[in-house]
């Protein structure tokens, strides 16, 4: 296997340079923690809402290319999206991850730069804690009281 | 304790050649490149003998032990028995009383939490704990501590990754109760001068619990040089089989400590009005054990015994200072733990890639290393890192898989620059 096919040029930059780096405030934005136990990364996502529309995202942690790269990349699909386009992203990525065969979804867009991470079942944690983090930070928007915790998603 | 003479010489290079034979999984490709393993501080490769050992006995004398008069449960018994006198001479112990078979370092370490301190730890007590330890040699305390209302207390490492001797002398109060210390790190490789911490201990009347998982077969050991009180490690780590473990106690603490797990093997009679528990070792051996794993140890520790433990330890010395002048050489690269007495384990980092993915990379070239916290959290923690690589040497590796090592970090960095 190529090792450019996993780490493409897209990937290592998103890695240098993370976009959308960052935190919001808590309220009016919601945030999730998530952590893979395996290697001790985590992660925070923050996300603010307007009604239906995601209308910011961002992120802080520690991790490797592919889960900081991923997390940046996820960023800029989510920000400006409906929640529903987000949870069609968000299905149309998981399939990448996990069918080793699927076509790749043209509406992917730039998020099929990591559909190297196929191929390398080991590094497909890396890859899915940033959206599984989001996912769990849109579905404290509809429960959050301002006095609660911030929920914690494990990739284990 | 190493009682290895200094001026032992390493294994020539014909010599490592006939001893890599013995290998199996050596010899294969990994992602089209031939396989360097240096996870062995994970856990060690399996000479044939040891398979052998292993598949002859289920082949011909499988059976279970200390209860059948039939000639295989005899066998069985016998070459059961036999690897624990072999453990007991390759430890130097008194007796083969003070040699209990668990599954392995943290069943061993757990043991002497619940059975010796739980009963022991009055709300107060200070259990020092190094912050080099592992896991396993750090979360049973806790768990006890939790139980008694005693305290764990850390005791500090230095920049190199040593556990500062005169920081544990000041945390020495009349309410210490037990020390818990490794004797080699796996994190980090840092050999500790443990008899200096076990003569303080025991000066005081502290109890000393020693994590052996990663010195031996690298150093000899000598426990009753040692002068600690229990001592424990794993047999996976010593080319033996997985689910096998020591744990060494001094007599007189086994003796007066209750039973951890109640069942087979354990008791001399059972009555529902009472119950007499075996002697020594089998009060602390309820069931049925790992019998095939402990034959398979047995051969392993005839295999590095045969080989010479002092010949072992000048091999992976000297991999230890090639490895680290030509890692040191490595743009970026920042080894982490820098003690001037190290097994064959280098922790490190390089500049600007995560060590998972140096971890892929490497794999890709064929290099097998380990990337993680390596279950010593309290350490990255201490150098402010998520996570190390880690490369660990045995005396069947050689200087080409470390140049292998060395261009597949280059790799890396020329493929994250
Ligand atoms: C220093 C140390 N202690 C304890 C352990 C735990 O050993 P086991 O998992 O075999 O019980 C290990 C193994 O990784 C170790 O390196």
């Amino acid at each position: 296997m190529d090792l450019k096919e996993l780490y493409r040029d897209v990937i290592l930059d998103h890695n240098k340079r993370p976009r959308n780096f960052g935190t919001l405030a808590v309220p009016p934005a919601h945030e999730a923690r998530g952590a893979n136990p395996l290697c001790g990364d985590t992660l925070r996502v923050w996300v603010q809402l307007d009604g239906d529309r995601v209308t910011d995202v961002k992120f802080e942690g520690k991790g490797c290319a592919i889960s900081v790269a991923s997390a940046s990349l996820m960023t800029e699909a989510a920000i400006g999206q409906t929640r529903a386009d987000v949870q069609a992203q968000f299905e149309r990525i998981h399939t990448v991850f996990t069918h080793h065969d699927a076509p790749l979804d043209p509406a992917l867009g730039k998020l099929a730069a990591l559909a190297g991470v196929r191929d390398y079942p080991a590094r497909v944690k890396c890859a899915s804690l940033a959206w599984h983090t989001l996912n769990a930070a849109l579905a404290a928007a509809d429960t959050d009281s301002p006095l609660s915790n911030p929920p914690t998603i494990k990739t284990e | 304790m190493t009682l290895l003479p200094p001026d032992a010489t390493p294994f020539s290079a014909s010599e490592i050649a006939a001893i890599r034979a013995d290998f199996p999984v050596l010899h294969q490709q990994v992602n089209g490149k031939a396989l360097a393993y240096l996870d062995n501080a994970a856990s060690a490769q399996h000479p044939r003998q040891v398979i052998d050992a292993e598949a002859e006995y289920y082949r011909h004398d499988h059976a279970n032990i200390h209860r059948g008069v039939h000639t295989l449960s005899q066998r069985a018994t016998d070459a059961f028995e036999a690897a624990r006198h072999k453990l007991q001479h390759f430890l130097h112990a008194r007796s083969h009383r003070e040699v209990i078979l668990t599954r392995g370092t943290t069943e061993s370490i757990n043991l002497v939490a619940q059975a010796y301190a739980r009963p022991l730890l009055q709300p107060g007590d200070e259990i020092l704990v190094s912050r080099l330890e592992h896991h396993a040699n750090l979360v049973p305390w806790q768990i006890v501590a939790g139980q008694t209302g005693a305290v764990v207390r850390p005791i500090p490492i230095t920049r190199r990754g040593e556990v500062d001797f005169e920081a544990f002398r000041t945390l020495l109060t009349p309410r210490t109760k037990i020390l818990a210390l490794s004797h080699v790190s796996n994190a980090l490789g840092t050999i500790n001068p443990v008899a200096q911490f076990i003569a303080e201990a025991r000066a005081r009347g502290i109890i000393t619990c020693i994590d052996g998982a990663q010195a031996v077969p690298h150093l000899a050991v000598d426990v009753q040089a040692l002068d600690c009180d229990f001592y424990a490690f794993s047999g996976h780590k010593l080319l033996g089989p997985t689910g096998t473990g020591v744990l060494w106690g001094r007599e007189s603490l086994l003796e007066a400590m209750p039973p951890w797990m109640g069942g087979g093997d354990m008791i001399l009679e059972v009555s529902f009005e009472g119950t007499t528990f075996n002697t020594l070792p089998h009060k602390f051996e309820a069931g049925t054990p790992n019998i095939a794993g402990f034959i398979g140890l047995g051969a392993a520790i005839d295999y590095v015994q045969g080989l010479g433990l002092a010949r072992i330890a000048a091999t992976e010395e000297e991999l230890l200072r090639y490895a680290t002048t030509r890692l040191e050489a490595i743009e970026g690269l920042s080894i982490i733990g820098t003690a001037p007495h190290k097994a064959a384990v280098i922790s490190f980092i390089v500049e600007g890639i995560h060590p998972h993915d140096l971890g892929t990379i490497l794999d890709q070239e064929g290099v097998a290393i380990r990337s993680g916290h390596h279950c010593a959290m309290p350490v990255m923690e201490f150098f402010d890192v998520p996570a190390t690589a880690r490369a660990s040497f045995a005396f069947y590796n050689t200087r080409a898989e470390i140049d292998q090592l060395v261009g597949a970090l280059h790799r890396a960095r020329d493929l994250f620059t």
